[in-house]
């Protein structure tokens, strides 16, 4: 009886929302037209006929498509201070992305009118071995601490190729110091040589746990870092390119008894996907674009399709600021190169990268429990003509295209009447020049 | 005979030089009580003897008829490089030899200096020392800022005795920038500076750690190594961290709470969008009166963002702001002029700060942030004898000032020199 009388009073608590007669794509299964129910956060029912919970908010989807909030494994916006690289250094694991998320990124509302609703945000991929980095979601306004994702999994960013060898020549900018390496060969003895460090460092925390010494090794924040990639609560996402590296990079992983969670851009992935479905790594990348550097040259469009097609966990990224904004598209043209279907598209930038951050309990997919990050489009989600009219983060709604647009003339005064105000200050401001209001972009793509 | 007769002279006008100073029926602005109408403060010994009305003026001292005047405690400029030479802090490597090899980790302390005591450095002949005393400011906290870690603090106080003589604490606390300084290695970037920091305080634990067991049992065990960077960090009382947009408010909040140091945040000019945050954290801070403008060189055709504009427009209203909702503020000069200074206070005042606000953060609130206020920041008996005494508003846009009074000692408002502003390096 009293069971009776507490829960309707917890649901009307929490406002639940229900999408009505919608095309709904949850990246799991095909599409089709029901709705989508959320209550505090999480989405409580999915399906062609569901219970409206009483006094549920309804939104009319009719003729509009549901699909999760998109997933972007690979971004650098939003990143404020003197770039994403700590470049100094081969091995920069004491640094993380987690310290310097800058909230006030326009980048950030534009991801989501483009319907993203989380990305990892990654350290650069000038050093073997990068930062830490920062799972957000894109809630717009609120402030960095706020950005971080609930519940994201700890990773490191790892380099192979050009990059991480580039200042092993010296230059004038380099004040005619190299850093090692210079070579292919020496990113792989870095890795060699942080995790024979890491090694020593565990023993010897081990051996004082233990009671062999009498004093703690001293904490290191480059190696706590790297001890956590080998006890594998750490997941590593790599840059890499070309074949033969990845497969120096699975073999030292192997070596030194962990896994690697993705190759980050994996052009030559169709090349060697059975060993990457062998070792368990999964393959997050561009569709159809390469060949803008040497080691980029063997990239085909059907990438993504073959790693699918040989077991190996595919998903689309964009490592830019711009191309975040279509990634619905980008994903699509698998379905042209490769022939996956519907749902496999799409699930490459939704629950395919979710699974490859360890977040896909979650988010990634349209089922009950998950968190309601949800994209409302005009048109099917993979189609060129596909905009986002409303993304909800959370069951809360952060972008909606009718308001956005509706508000363009408002935003607009308000911008006119504060230069009006400053120009009547003007005069008495005019005399020095002092520190600017914001400085200058906060987000800097790192060279692919 | 004529010799002795001056001599004579000399040593009774010797004799007769009064022991204390009086200013009798002004009106008092105690900042930490209420506004006395007319009363009169006591100065003996650089400290105020007392205050009240209807004191007696001791027959040993001058006596200043206060008569239509008003009695303030001195200004306080609560972030300055004031009393240092021009050339900021931090070691310069001797001359000769070849610069340090760039820095390959936190285990080479990059761009520290936490050891330093600007205590040590202060010279009196400052000339913006005399031109601040001039505008009302009888103390000021004095830090280097060259460097991650730029080194210790001092509160000084503005009066022209030997450098020895007008410090009031050190160290009084650590000057933090999260800044890259053009050094080369490691950091290169703000993740860089703020995971050495970050290392820094974790290497401090294991040191304090490693020296107590050393020294308990120093037999068969390897002596922990001399580190003066922490050392340094040892021995600050509290840090000082930049701050001014809306993103770095939030990350260095989050940072010292999880360095549980105490910390006082300087810049704040975008504290007008982040009083929520400043109010839940409950952290003190100092905010910069140099407020943001367009620069004088910048394209005229460039579009600026609302952003950008809003800032502009209302990084004034930011002190009224922090007023309002209880957080702890004061100013500093942030490399302008104590005339320019006091510009930016009214600036803040036309946009919502009250003048009792404006002369607490002036005064009272800097004493309390850097752990003073128990000797200065208000006229109260036993306190140091900081005052200035006007004619009208101290706050005003003319202020018309008689005399500024620092440890006891009178000083008749110069007529101002021009001096430029030291250029400074506070970010």
């Amino acid at each position: 009886m009293k069971w009776i009388l507490v829960l309707p009073a917890v649901l009307l608590a929490q406002e639940s929302t229900v999408i009505q007669n919608a095309t709904v794509y949850t990246a799991t299964k095909s599409a089709f037209v029901g709705s989508v129910a959320f209550t505090g956060g999480k989405i409580t029912a999915v399906g062609g006929k569901i219970i409206v919970p009483p006094g549920a908010k309804i939104v009319d989807g009719t003729g509009l498509h549901v699909s999760p909030g998109i997933i972007d494994s690979h971004s650098h916006i939003a990143v404020q201070g003197f770039g994403v690289n700590e470049g100094s250094v081969s091995v920069s694991s004491m640094v993380r992305i987690t310290d310097v998320i800058d909230s006030e990124d326009i980048a950030i509302y534009r991801a989501l009118a483009g319907g993203v609703t989380t990305a990892n945000i990654l350290h650069g991929s000038a050093n073997a071995i990068g930062g830490n980095n920062q799972l957000i979601k894109m809630r717009w306004g609120v402030t960095a601490g706020e950005l971080m994702m609930e519940g994201g999994t700890k990773s490191i960013k790892f380099a192979l190729g050009e990059n991480p060898k580039r200042q092993g020549n010296p230059t004038p900018q380099s004040g005619g110091v190299a850093r090692y390496p210079a070579t292919r060969m020496g990113v792989e003895d870095i890795y060699r040589q942080a995790f024979t460090e890491t090694r020593a460092y565990q023993k010897a925390k081990a051996d004082f746990k233990a009671g062999k010494t009498t004093m703690a090794p001293r904490t290191d924040l480059k190696l706590e870092a790297l001890a956590e990639v080998l006890e594998g609560t750490r997941l590593v996402h790599c840059h890499a390119y070309r074949g033969d590296e990845m497969l120096m990079m699975m073999r030292v992983a192997e070596e030194f008894g962990f896994r690697l969670a993705t190759f980050q851009h994996v052009q030559e992935g169709y090349k060697i996907a059975k060993e990457m479905a062998a070792h368990g790594v999964a393959g997050a990348g561009f569709s159809d674009w390469w060949g803008y550097k040497m080691e980029v040259a063997d990239g085909i469009p059907f990438n993504m399709a073959v790693m699918t097609k040989k077991g190996v966990l595919a998903g689309v990224n964009s490592d830019d600021a711009g191309l975040m904004r279509r990634l619905n598209t980008e994903a699509a043209k698998a379905m042209r190169y490769g022939g996956l279907t519907e749902e496999q598209a799409l699930a490459l930038v939704t629950l395919n990268p979710a699974k490859q951050m360890k977040v896909d309990h979650l988010i990634g997919s349209i089922e009950a429990g998950k968190s309601a990050d949800l994209v409302i489009w005009n048109k099917p989600p993979l189609s060129s003509y596909a905009v986002p009219q409303k993304v909800y983060i959370d069951g809360k709604l952060y972008f909606e295209r009718d308001k956005d647009m509706s508000d363009r003339g408002r935003r607009a005064a308000a911008k006119k009447a504060l230069e009006d105000q400053l120009k009547q200050e003007a005069p008495a401001e005019q005399k020095k020049g002092g520190v600017p209001g914001r400085r200058g972009p906060a987000s800097e793509g790192t060279a692919q | 005979m004529r010799v002795i007769c001056l001599l004579v002279l000399a040593m009774t006008v010797w004799a007769e030089v009064p022991s204390g100073l009086a200013i009798r029926n002004a009106r008092v602005v105690t900042v930490s009580g209420a506004v006395l109408p007319k009363a009169t403060v006591l100065i003996r010994d650089g400290l105020i003897e007392a205050v009240g009305a209807d004191l007696a003026v001791p027959a040993d001292a001058w006596l200043i008829e206060g008569e239509g005047m008003t009695v303030y405690p001195g200004l306080v400029d609560a972030l300055s490089t004031l009393g240092q030479d021009g050339r900021p802090g931090g070691a310069l490597p001797a001359a000769g030899l070849a610069p340090a090899p760039p820095a390959r980790g936190p285990e080479d302390r990059p761009r520290t200096f936490s050891w330093e005591r600007v205590a040590d450095k202060v010279r009196a002949n400052d000339p913006r020392v005399e031109a601040a005393r001039g505008a009302g400011f009888t103390s000021a906290m004095t830090f280097p800022n060259n460097g991650i870690f730029a080194g210790q603090g001092a509160v000084m106080n503005l009066g022209d005795a030997r450098p020895s003589r007008l410090i009031v604490q050190s160290p009084a606390g650590q000057y933090i920038s999260l800044s890259l300084g053009g050094g080369r290695g490691f950091p290169s970037s703000l993740m860089g500076v703020i995971a050495y920091i970050r290392q820094c305080y974790i290497d401090l634990d294991y040191y304090k750690q490693a020296k107590a067991a050393y020294d308990k049992d120093p037999k068969g065990r390897t002596r922990p190594e001399y580190d003066r960077a922490l050392e340094g960090l040892a021995e600050s009382p509290r840090l000082l961290f930049p701050a001014v947009s809306l993103s770095e408010i939030d990350r260095v909040l989050r940072f010292t709470k999880e360095l549980k140091q105490p910390a006082v945040l300087y810049g704040l000019h975008e504290g007008f969008r982040a009083t929520e945050l400043l109010k839940a954290a409950g952290m003190p801070v100092i905010v910069s009166t140099k407020w943001p403008t367009r620069q004088a060189d910048a394209d005229p055709d460039a579009v600026e963002t609302t952003r950008a504009l809003e800032t502009r427009a209302k990084a004034a209203s930011t002190p009224g702001l922090l007023a309002k909702n209880g957080v702890k503020f004061a100013f500093s000069s942030d490399g302008q002029t104590a005339t320019e200074m006091l510009r930016g206070v009214r600036k803040a005042m036309q946009m919502g700060l009250s003048e009792a606000d404006a002369l607490r953060a002036l005064t009272l609130s800097p004493a309390e942030i850097f752990g003073v206020a128990d000797r200065m920041g208000s006229i109260e008996k036993g306190k140091i004898a900081n005052l200035v005494v006007t004619r009208g508003d101290l706050l005003g846009e003319r202020p018309r000032i008689e005399y500024v009074i620092v440890d006891g000692v009178k000083y008749l408002p110069p007529v101002p020199p021009a001096v430029p502003a030291a250029k400074e390096l506070t970010r």
